[in-house]
């Protein structure tokens, strides 16, 4: 019990918030259509849930390409032929190394400025106003954020994916000597559609995950300027974990056909 | 005078922890009257105001918004219900990532089919009623406190509610600024014919906007009455409370 404890405690809430989370999730879900109809406020979260998040995702991936090249490499030498190098990068990238790492670095960014975003509503009275002048905040504030989440993180994971295999290509190319035909053969040999699609549905879980910590924890906000500083470490670090819980859970059932036959 | 009262409190109870803020309010408030409930710092007068309007939900008792007891409403009839009211917060709670004209305007782009013309005329009606125009484009963070306070009251009124609560409307401003609100609140009040609560701590506001005044003290009202009622009593708390003592009956412990 004491375990649990400490791990809930250091995501950032007690297993009985965990359902206070789904319930917020269930209503925020129920007032998506309705949000969806006012395009303005999805819009604005999209575009800074996604488009904002872009030179980020640049950056981590064309990394998290070039270093899945070098490791690969060294990881091969002399055992296993480079004309394979293009088919670990791919599959490393588009499973695992895509989704998780550009939910990480969105789960940061995003997560973060929404909590602090709505925990400042929050500590100002802003939530409530929206309340006295009959406007639901879930509806509001939360169901936009969780539409954006939902349908950004996959849009930015393809577009993690396609960087992060261009980054391992020019690592291949020219630090590591293996042509262009060889890794594009590589590549191709046994990347499968199911894989693209279980990495974007990970990735689809991550949006709902991100989404949520900041809105919840933002929400629960209290006590001034402080209680804005725990709203948004809660809501990093509880986002953060949960993806890789997920990640675990979720690569378990997906693949879970290799391991029974 | 039988009227029926707009909003009828019955024995409102509410408690945080162990702390019993409220221990039993009733108070009747008529239409097109302003009653204002005053109590020091932290008795729960705001919590009072937040009860009338749902934010909050009692332990015990009812509140009766037109013969409907708020308490108990369901998500879509007290978001249905809120409509009849404005709100005037004591930060103003400005909405910052949104100019003055969408702040205004908010209410009405979300519960109106008006067209966005139709909606500008309205909010820049309500601005220049509260003797603010041409700042329309502002941020939040640009205006002064006393700015603020007015674009909360014309965002309070932009719906054109029939009552309209006021939580703290002079705090923090210069007795100057504090006597703008006191009487731009007055002026609403005359011309449009709205009910009003308002809370302060603030006698000389509290005499200028109410017609009613009522004391709580230790989680109950313990006077009501006009302000020429209040000025003349020989009550020992409300004369205590009117005339700022330290020593009295209202121990300072409390609240």
């Amino acid at each position: 019990m004491a375990v649990t404890e400490y791990i809930t405690k250091s995501i950032g809430f007690s297993i009985s918030e965990i359902g206070a989370v789904f319930i917020l999730l269930v209503a925020a879900a129920k007032r998506i259509p309705q949000a969806a109809r006012q395009k303005h406020l999805a819009l604005e979260q999209m575009q800074k849930i996604g488009i904002g998040s872009l030179p980020l995702v640049l950056v981590t991936s064309v990394f998290t390409g070039g270093v899945a090249a070098v490791q690969a490499a060294y990881q091969f030498q002399n055992y296993v032929p480079m004309r394979y190098l293009g088919t670990v990068i791919g599959k490393s990238v588009v499973i695992e190394l895509g989704p998780v790492l550009t939910a990480l670095v969105v789960g940061g960014r995003v997560g973060a400025s929404i909590a602090a975003e709505l925990g400042t509503m929050k500590v100002t009275e802003q939530i409530d106003a929206l309340e006295t002048l009959a406007i639901d905040p879930i509806r509001y504030l939360v169901s936009p954020r969780l539409l954006a989440g939902i349908i950004m993180l996959p849009v930015i994971t393809i577009f993690a994916d396609f960087i992060a295999i261009i980054g391992g290509y020019v690592v291949a190319v020219i630090g590591l000597d293996v042509s262009s035909h060889v890794y594009w053969t590589g590549f191709k040999l046994f990347l499968h559609v199911s894989d693209v699609t279980s990495g974007l549905i990970k990735a689809l879980f991550f949006g709902v995950i991100i989404a949520m910590m900041g809105c919840y924890h933002g929400l629960r906000t209290r006590g001034g300027a402080e209680g804005v500083g725990i709203a948004t470490t809660k809501a990093v670090v509880s986002s953060c974990l949960l993806i890789l819980i997920t990640d675990y859970i979720l690569a378990s059932l997906l693949f879970s056909g290799v391991f029974s036959g | 005078m039988e009227k029926k009262p707009v909003i009828e409190v019955i024995e409102l109870r509410k408690s945080f922890g162990d702390n019993e803020v409220l221990k039993g309010i009733n108070l009747k408030i008529y239409k097109g009257e302003t009653v204002v409930v005053l109590g020091r710092s932290g008795c729960g007068k705001s919590v009072l105001l937040r009860h009338i309007i749902g934010l909050m939900r009692p332990d015990s008792g009812k509140i009766l918004v037109d013969g409907v007891d708020v308490t108990k409403l369901k998500h879509n009839d007290l978001y249905e219900m809120r409509k009849k009211f404005g709100m005037l917060f004591q930060g103003a709670a400005l909405f910052d990532s949104m100019s003055v004209w969408e702040n205004v305007g908010l209410g009405l782009m979300e519960h109106t089919d008006l067209s966005m013309d139709e909606i500008r005329k309205i909010v820049c009606r309500k601005l220049e009623l509260v003797g603010l125009s041409q700042l329309d484009d502002l941020k939040p963070a640009e205006l002064s406190g006393g700015m603020k306070k007015r674009v909360g009251l014309a965002r309070a009124i932009a719906m054109d509610p029939p009552v309209i609560l006021y939580d703290e409307p002079t705090t923090g401003l210069d007795p100057i600024m504090a006597d703008v609100i006191n009487e731009l609140i007055r002026e609403l009040q005359n011309s449009l014919d709205i009910t009003s609560v308002a809370v302060t701590h603030d006698m000389k506001s509290a005499c200028k906007i109410g017609d009613r005044l009522a004391l709580l003290f230790d989680g109950k009202i313990v006077f009501e009455g006009t302000p020429d009622d209040i000025r003349s009593t020989e009550d020992e708390i409300v004369r205590q409370f009117i005339e700022g003592r330290a020593h009295g009956p209202i121990g300072v412990q409390e609240g």
